[in-house]
């Protein structure tokens, strides 16, 4: 006998011992969260509070947004966090495979500029300066910061940049340069805040941008810059605090972050964590770093729930 | 005189020889399979990618951006920053290893070396993440200390760090070679009055050299195919440069990089990493077979020779 059929014979004899048993689930009700890394934060609280009251079994998992739409839309899940809103061609996917996607807002986020400690000549930066700094055709051109204003040193600037999968990439690019994922590509980027947080606190020319939870956490390292949104007239310079967010005068750098839910499709105790996790949102929210909605937006989620 | 009984073997035992014998073959043929299946995805892969992307856009641009709205494939930035890492590395890890392994075999009294040898050997044994943060948040702010115009992240922290990390793999290996010297040409060297460092240099390293280059070599592919260290140290951002103080990106951890994101599959960002793949692949091929081909070569030279070399 050739060694190719005794390989193939000892192949199906070690797969035939190997053979997995029948991996039944309980019947218990399993309540399945995806979605986005930033709105995970918030998830992980609401889900722990909820098991404390409420039985069910929370799985909470991270694709990033665009990764939980394709979940939501394809109906492997009914619950996904999102950084931003649904996107044209995510609905038109629901709407093939007819499932609804209703959309909550449960909290805002601001994106914050920040740069070094030892960063003497910036305070403040204008829409249209951050715009000259992370645009395309900066690429190669806006090397040092004596490029982006005569009066700044002649220093080469280190840019810290979130990846480009995630939801605070997406807004970032398309609130400064007004098309979505459009920016530079010579500058560090990772999905990991935390890499960012460090790379702008050691580096002296370093200018990053991230959520403001993470500027929170890391506020004595960091220089966080006042934004001038010179696209309106007459604006002045708002620095990024739970009170500029809330109130939508930190802008354009300010972000709703949502949780989008198939109501068709929710399980009793899913329908019942679903208005938990709208109703304590604005709680949690403000605990871990993010900006509680007002009282107004937080019923217009409410009066979205279906009885 | 009674003759022995020839020994028949029952179908029992016939059956359990074959059997044992497929399961071996089997063991044997797993790796092989195995790379077989991981060339196929990454031929067809990259074989994928090179239909979208022209191949002079590969080769002959030094800008890497595929995830960014203006895509370019520049690919010697990514190798750059991996060559310059593995640079340092070898910088630090080969004299250290070769030295290190002398001092061992020639110098260290049995008992020091009973005591030494196992921690030196530890170092392979810490797990590359711990060598990553190591770089990052004890190296990296020390190098700067002493060169402020580091950047915290750097060439030369990582690639430092992963030369300690590879002297354990370059020493082993030396000093067996060192071990394996011939007797009758380090006494003959000797006899001759030279001194104990002068037979290490002129007699000793010679006769062990293409061990100890094949030693190097080897260290060169694992330094190149190192993932976790530079991830973490090393910076992400692809640069065409040999300045060590700049922030790099290396092939491994674009891979990485792109793989824990949520690229969609299919896309061209997601092909990327497999053309990245089979560059890597190339380089530490052709390493890897360069150093057999040393190490071969050595023994047609030893065979040939009819006598010790005179020095």
């Amino acid at each position: 006998m050739t060694t190719i059929t005794k390989i193939l014979t000892a192949f199906t004899v070690v797969v035939g011992i190997f053979q997995p048993g029948c991996t039944c689930s309980r019947a218990a009700e399993n309540i399945k969260l995806d979605g986005s890394s930033t709105v995970y934060v918030i998830s992980e609280a609401i889900a722990e509070e909820f098991q404390k009251q409420h039985s069910g079994n929370i799985s909470i998992g991270i694709s990033g947004t665009g990764g939980g739409f394709k979940k939501l839309c394809s109906g492997r899940v009914e619950i996904i966090g999102a950084s931003r809103s649904i996107k044209e061609s995510e609905k038109k996917l629901c709407e093939e495979n007819q499932v609804g996607a209703t959309e909550f807002e449960v909290a805002f986020d601001g994106i914050v500029v920040a740069v070094n400690h030892e960063n003497k000549w910036l305070n403040n930066i204008s829409v249209s300066t951050l715009k000259k700094l992370f645009e395309p055709s900066a690429e190669g051109k806006i090397l040092k910061w004596s490029d982006l204003d005569p009066s700044f040193p002649e220093k080469k600037i280190e840019i810290f940049a979130p990846g480009v999968s995630s939801g605070t990439y997406d807004y970032f690019t398309s609130a400064i340069t007004g098309v979505e994922h459009a920016s530079r590509g010579d500058m560090t980027t990772s999905e990991d805040d935390n890499v960012l947080v460090h790379g702008v606190f050691s580096n002296v020319d370093s200018i990053g941008f991230f959520s403001f939870a993470y500027y929170l956490e890391n506020q004595q390292k960091l220089k966080a810059l006042a934004v001038i949104d010179d696209t309106k007239p007459g604006t002045q310079a708002v620095m990024p605090s739970k009170q500029s967010i809330h109130d939508k005068t930190y802008r354009p750098l300010s972000r709703p972050v949502f949780i989008y839910a198939n109501q068709k499709m929710l399980n009793q105790s899913a329908a019942k964590f679903l208005r938990f996790f709208i109703e304590q949102s604005s709680k949690i929210a403000d605990d871990v770093g993010f900006i509680p909605l007002t009282l107004e937006d937080q019923k217009r989620s409410l009066d979205k729930l279906v009885q | 005189m009674k003759t022995a009984k020839p020994f028949k073997r029952g179908l029992k035992e016939r059956i359990l020889e074959w059997l044992m014998e497929a399961v071996l073959a089997l063991c044997g043929f797993a790796s092989v399979l195995v790379t077989i299946g991981v060339l196929y995805v990454l031929l067809s892969k990259t074989w994928a990618f090179f239909q979208v992307v022209p191949l002079a856009d590969f080769f002959l641009d030094t800008v890497w951006t595929p995830l960014f709205a203006t895509k370019r494939f520049g690919i010697w930035a990514l190798v750059a920053g991996s060559l310059l890492v593995t640079f340092v590395a070898m910088i630090t890890a080969a004299p250290l290893g070769i030295l290190a392994a002398i001092y061992m075999s020639e110098f260290a009294k049995p008992q020091f070396r009973k005591f030494v040898k196992p921690l030196l050997e530890l170092l392979a044994g810490i797990p590359t993440v711990v060598y990553g943060y190591f770089a990052l948040t004890i190296v990296t702010p020390l190098l700067m200390k002493v060169w402020p115009s580091l950047n915290s992240f750097n060439a030369l922290s990582p690639g430092l760090v992963m030369g300690f990390m590879l002297v354990p793999t370059i020493s082993s290996l030396c000093e067996d070679a060192i071990y394996k010297t011939p007797r009758y040409l380090k006494e003959a060297a000797y006899s001759l009055g030279a001194r104990k460092l002068t037979t290490i240099f002129l007699v000793i390293l010679p006769y062990a050299r293409s061990t100890i280059i094949a030693a190097i070599f080897l260290g060169f592919a694992r330094a190149i195919g190192e993932t976790m260290i530079v991830s973490i140290a090393a910076g992400l951002k692809p640069n065409f440069t040999m300045d060590v103080r700049e922030p790099i990106q290396t092939m491994t951890a674009y891979i990485v990089q792109v793989s824990m994101g949520d690229t969609p599959q299919q896309s061209i960002e997601y092909l990327t990493i497999f053309a990245v793949g089979a560059m890597l692949f190339l380089i530490t091929f052709a390493f890897h077979s360069s150093s057999k081909f040393i190490l071969r070569n050595k023994f047609k030279i030893r065979h040939k020779k009819k006598r010790p070399r005179i020095l």
